[in-house]
């Protein structure tokens, strides 16, 4: 459905490189612990022209950060796009209503809704957790706004949210037979793109994205793999036996291991772009979101590596 | 049953540090039977909290008296007399019997001995789990009889979250993931399309104080009713 007569549903850039059929790249930012704008900047100059959208974390892993829109609106003075993350632990519908009409009237033009990591996590486990709506009705919300000109009460909206609305998914998770169908609840519900959880079992990935092609789900939503670069081999242990949902095979390690002294990070960067170069001939994957988490400095030499700039531009 | 656990005993001591004379009232239902606030729990606390005092040489003289329910009026009427000779009570009843207990003598401090911790199922003695928090709006048909809203750490209505892990929620390896119990249980039964179609989301009807009137009865057309 189009909103402005061009056939796009937001007109975000992101939006526009997956229309045309490119293969998408997008990063991400995890905004400060405090009020430091310079920060952001200063992250954000990394990514400038090297990805097509950035994901805007929502206070992750349950610790408070400054907000993901107030951050998105750093990134869109600085000439990137946003792509506010929006978490079900911290707004009730009102909240979360006001918040998505607050964003697109800024210019911000793509969502990912997501559950968000419990509040035991993080730095305030005392604090009550709202879940008023979980993700997947999160984005049926959206999709109403953007649509219908309804709010989620069927009340009408003066002037309707442009969004891309996004979800998270998982496709290592258990039970495994489960996930292709909880893909589909998000592609009904409403969701545009999807950006999957990190991935090092590539065999598991391959079986999932077969499985959604064999639905035709990948026919009605854009897959972005997930990648996210091994710093070290502590980090892949990590993963692997800390992070829920996580699946970092042991041939991954033992690979990192391999690499020798002072070459680990390179070779975790070359395992990320040898998935890249796999992803771009993957049917059903449209696009690569990146999560060099703490590593914003080393996208554009990533990005250089998997050979993914120029980034696209559509008009 | 209604679950309850004892307080610390230093907030129940702070708590009655003013009073000389306080009467603790047990409830004889579910707090007795989850071993929280019993006949058997206010004599222990009722010793704990004489022999306290004595050491910090501020004596009280505790009366100890456990009531069938405190969340019915009709075993609330044989305090009626005892109150009046105490200068502050102690209820180690569920949230709701004590504050029945406090609405009819309005005129004295109503302590609460214990927290209120939910609706639980009795695992073994001394072991029970929260399995119902009363929503208002029972989903229990379409998950399998496993509840989302309770057993789930975020009480998703389309779970699980990219936060399941191997069965297991990821607060804790102890918790069950309820959205793997609810896929199993009903893969099971082969009723996996109860969870395939989107759930809209809930009508939180546990927002406001909530009156129940079953059907062919009526709230009594005045107060002298009580």
């Amino acid at each position: 459905m189009s909103t402005e007569g061009n056939g796009y549903k937001s007109g975000s850039n992101l939006e526009k490189v997956l229309k045309a059929g490119h293969f998408a790249f997008t990063g991400e930012l995890g905004p400060p612990r405090g009020a430091n704008t310079e920060e952001v900047r200063h992250k954000a100059s990394f990514l400038k022209g090297v990805v097509d959208s950035v994901n805007i974390t929502d206070n992750q892993t349950a610790m408070v950060r400054m907000s993901s829109w107030a951050a998105s609106l750093l990134l869109l003075q600085e000439g990137l796009e946003p792509n506010f993350q929006m978490v079900c632990r911290d707004r009730n519908r009102l909240a979360m209503q006001a918040d998505i009409l607050g964003a697109s009237a800024h210019g911000i033009r793509n969502m990912l809704c997501l559950s968000g990591d419990h509040q035991q996590f993080g730095d305030h486990p005392q604090a009550k957790g709202v879940f008023d709506v979980d993700s997947m009705q999160l984005i049926k919300i959206v999709k109403q706004m953007r649509d219908d000109g309804k709010f989620l009460s069927g009340a009408d909206l003066d002037g309707s949210p442009k969004i891309f609305i996004g979800a998270a998914a998982n496709p290592f998770a258990d039970p495994f037979e489960w996930r292709v169908h909880r893909l589909a609840k998000k592609v009904e519900a409403g969701c545009d793109f999807i950006q999957t959880q990190c991935i090092y079992n590539m065999e598991k990935f391959r079986k999932w994205v077969q499985q959604a092609n064999d639905m035709g789900l990948t026919e009605k939503v854009y897959i972005l793999a997930g990648v996210t670069p091994m710093k070290s081999v502590g980090m892949a242990k990590y993963m692997k036996s800390k992070v829920p949902g996580m699946d970092v095979p042991d041939e991954i390690i033992e690979r990192l291991q391999g690499a020798g002294k002072g070459k680990v990070a390179a070779e975790g960067i070359k395992i990320a772009c040898e998935q890249i170069e796999e992803f771009k001939e993957m049917k059903g994957v449209h696009g690569v979101h990146l999560m060099a988490i703490e590593w914003e400095h080393k996208v554009p030499e990533i990005a250089e590596q998997a050979k993914v700039l120029p980034r696209p531009v559509v008009e | 049953m209604i679950v309850a656990k004892r307080k610390p005993f230093d907030e129940i001591k702070e708590m009655i540090k003013p009073f000389k004379k306080v009467l603790n009232v047990g409830c004889g239902t579910c707090v007795s039977v989850c071993l929280a606030g019993g006949e058997k729990e206010v004599a222990v606390l009722n010793a704990e909290l004489e022999m306290a005092r004595k050491l910090d040489d501020n004596p009280v003289e505790l009366t100890a008296y456990t009531v069938e329910r405190q969340c019915d009026r009709e075993y609330l009427a044989e305090l009626d007399d005892m109150v009046k000779d105490h200068d502050a009570v102690i209820s180690m009843a569920c949230g709701v019997g004590i504050q029945f207990l406090a609405e009819r003598f309005p005129e004295k401090p109503v302590l609460p001995g214990v927290d209120t911790t939910g609706l639980a199922v009795n695992q073994a003695v001394g072991w029970y789990e929260e399995r119902c928090r009363s929503c208002g709006k029972c989903v229990l048909a379409m998950t399998g009889g496993i509840c989302p809203v309770t057993m789930c750490a975020k009480g998703l209505y389309n779970g699980p979250c990219g936060g399941t892990n191997k069965g297991k929620c990821e607060i804790s390896q102890d918790q069950p993931c309820a959205w793997y119990m609810i896929h199993e249980r009903l893969s099971s039964q082969e009723r996996l399309d109860l969870i395939r179609d989107f759930k809209e989301p809930a009508d939180w009807t546990d927002q406001t104080p909530r009156t129940l009137i079953q059907p062919g009865y009526k709230k009594p057309e005045n107060e002298e009713a009580k």
